[in-house]
């Protein structure tokens, strides 16, 4: 199966549009935010015009299918990614969010709050380990961070090797029957590294231990299933695989998400409320309080689809050939560095550099005036680029979208950079 | 070419070739300052002397992580403000801030800001307006830590 790209670029109006007085639009930035195609937009346009109401609650036609709309998303979630059922499929704002929800399900187990009769699993305390990793985003570190501050559990992490995976020579030591949780990312946002989830869940298992996946770079860009990789909680968000912001999702085992205490309180996660006590909904609801992104959940639905016609085999197979490509270019150029592994096979399509002696936003500025989108900064790794002695990286992310003449664009720009900064 | 404009061979000479970089002893206060977005750093000391009745900035010196705005910004600023009295020096830090936050749409006084004005591409670069402040913010700050301690 391959990509028709000319195809596929079509779909995305925004594609055609020029930027900085006349340059047509290269779009380097997915890992970021992916761009929308217009069946994701037609769907979120068509949900507000023909079905909006809210969800659950609404004893009219349109509250039947708004309600159809938003729980069809999740059916078509919980399929996309191998989960048993629906039920194991929350939605969330984001994958910060769902982070957050299963780190602050902990930490209120731990005030003795109780979501069933197992919550007890949950509870942490002195002497009890969180194992991350070092090339975590901030969202995958700073709630176990907080986590840790409340609950008298220790922080460890697997560190990173100079070719930019995870130093897995550390396992024996760092997962121990102390570890509670293991929390990592399937994909680096900056070293495009894929991690060997697998293994490392079944060594967390055999401690004992839970793992969190954070997906949010993974999922838009190959198929993954929760059951193969072994994961007990799954993250990922809608806006980086062509769907809109505003909603993620957070799936976990059902056996587990009942046994959790609920995060946000609010209307719809409940089952009784009296002056001094609530019970709760079963999963997903327990977890879903308040008015929930509800068009943005059909948009999901209609990206969930893009993907699927598309094939997510296809869209990883022309990333990888996007990935050779762009590694070849950069190597020509002299002074650049490219942060993670140089195989295709280990790597997706985030590719972090530095350049001697021209600052990452320096560089960004250049592209930015020739049409080249990329990000500069330390992308939310901030830890990640203190292990590489660097303070910041320019970064640039492919998708199905992107084409070679687009790497092409790319190279030109940053020699262009190069030559600006240069000079004495 | 616009990035001509942003990039004015002004700020480019003192990217370069910074001036008043490189941490200075004796200092009066020393804060580090980062931008959160990108992750540029500055430590910035500051010396006060007290002569006439009103506090003037004795030196400033710093050592600076970061892209060629930034740094350039703190080197045109140490220059500009070494040997001016505070309030002056306060109010040369307001018209920058002024002057950043203009949207490209305020004709920078030379007579003022000397080299600063060729900063005035850069206000019409949102991303970019931090890059430029970051050395005058951490001077104010080191600056008002410093008074408070000669009270």
């Amino acid at each position: 199966m391959t990509v028709d790209v000319a195809r596929i670029r079509k779909d995305f109006p925004i594609l055609d549009r020029q930027v900085r007085d006349g340059q047509p639009l290269v779009y380097l930035d997915s890992a970021n935010t992916s761009q929308k195609p217009r069946q994701v937009i037609e769907r979120m346009d068509e949900f507000y015009e023909r079905h909006n109401a809210n969800i659950h609650r609404a004893s009219h036609q349109l509250g039947e299918e708004a309600t159809a709309a938003y729980e069809g998303a999740r059916i078509k979630a919980a399929g996309f990614i191998g989960a048993r059922d629906e039920t194991e499929v929350v939605f969330t704002k984001n994958i910060s969010e769902g982070i957050n929800l299963v780190a602050y399900a902990m930490g209120n187990a731990t005030a003795g709050q109780s979501g069933g009769s197992g919550s007890g699993r949950f509870r942490l305390g002195p002497g009890d380990e969180i194992v991350i990793t070092e090339m975590e985003h901030h969202s995958n570190i700073v709630p176990w961070q907080l986590l840790c501050e409340r609950t008298g559990a220790t922080l460890r992490w697997f560190g990173v090797t100079d070719d930019g995976l995870l130093d897995l020579s550390q396992a024996d030591e760092l997962i121990t029957e102390r570890t509670r949780l293991v929390a990592l990312a399937h994909q680096s946002n900056v070293l495009g590294t894929i991690n060997p989830v697998r293994e490392i869940a079944d060594a967390a298992h055999a401690a004992g231990a839970l793992v969190l996946v954070d997906a949010a770079q993974s999922v838009p860009h190959m198929p993954v299933n929760v059951q193969e990789l072994g994961a007990d909680f799954l993250g990922f968000t809608s806006h980086k695989m062509c769907g809109p912001t505003g909603i993620g999702v957070l799936w976990g085992r059902r056996e587990l998400l009942e046994e959790m205490p609920p995060f946000l309180g609010g209307g719809e996660m409940i089952e009784s409320v009296w002056m001094d006590h609530s019970t709760f909904a079963p999963p997903p609801h327990k977890f879903e309080a308040g008015t929930m992104p509800i068009a943005e959940a059909a948009g999901l639905d209609a990206a969930m689809d893009y993907l699927t016609d598309v094939g997510l085999d296809a869209v990883r197979a022309h990333e990888r050939d996007l990935i050779a490509c762009a590694l070849d270019a950069l190597g020509t150029v002299p002074g650049l560095r490219v942060l993670g592994p140089s195989d295709p096979a280990v790597r997706g399509a985030a590719i972090s550099f530095t350049l001697e002696d021209v600052h990452p936003h320096d560089i960004s500025q250049v592209l930015d005036e020739h049409g080249v989108a990329v990000r500069a900064g330390h992308h939310c790794a901030w830890p990640l680029h203190r292990r590489f002695g660097i303070q910041a990286s320019t970064r640039a992310s492919f998708y199905l979208y992107n084409t070679t003449a687009e790497v092409g664009a790319l190279v030109d720009g940053i020699r262009r950079a190069q030559r600006f900064f240069g000079g004495d | 070419m616009r990035l001509e404009s942003l990039y004015q061979e002004v700020i480019l000479d003192h990217y370069r070739h910074p001036h008043h970089k490189g941490l200075r002893e004796p200092y009066d206060t020393e804060v580090h300052h980062v931008n959160p977005l990108c992750g540029d750093e500055v430590t910035l000391r500051v010396t006060l002397k007290d002569a006439t009745g009103e506090p003037v900035v004795a030196d400033v010196s710093y050592d600076a992580l970061g892209c060629s705005i930034s740094q350039a910004s703190a080197s045109v600023m140490s220059e500009l403000i070494i040997g001016k009295t505070v309030p002056e020096a306060m109010s040369l830090a307001e018209e920058f801030l002024r002057l950043m936050q203009s949207k490209g749409q305020v004709e920078p006084d030379e007579e003022i800001l000397g080299d600063g004005v060729a900063f005035a591409g850069v206000a019409k670069y949102p991303a970019r307006i931090k890059c430029a402040l970051l050395g005058w913010m951490a001077w104010k700050d080191a600056t008002v830590q410093a008074l408070e301690e000669q009270k």
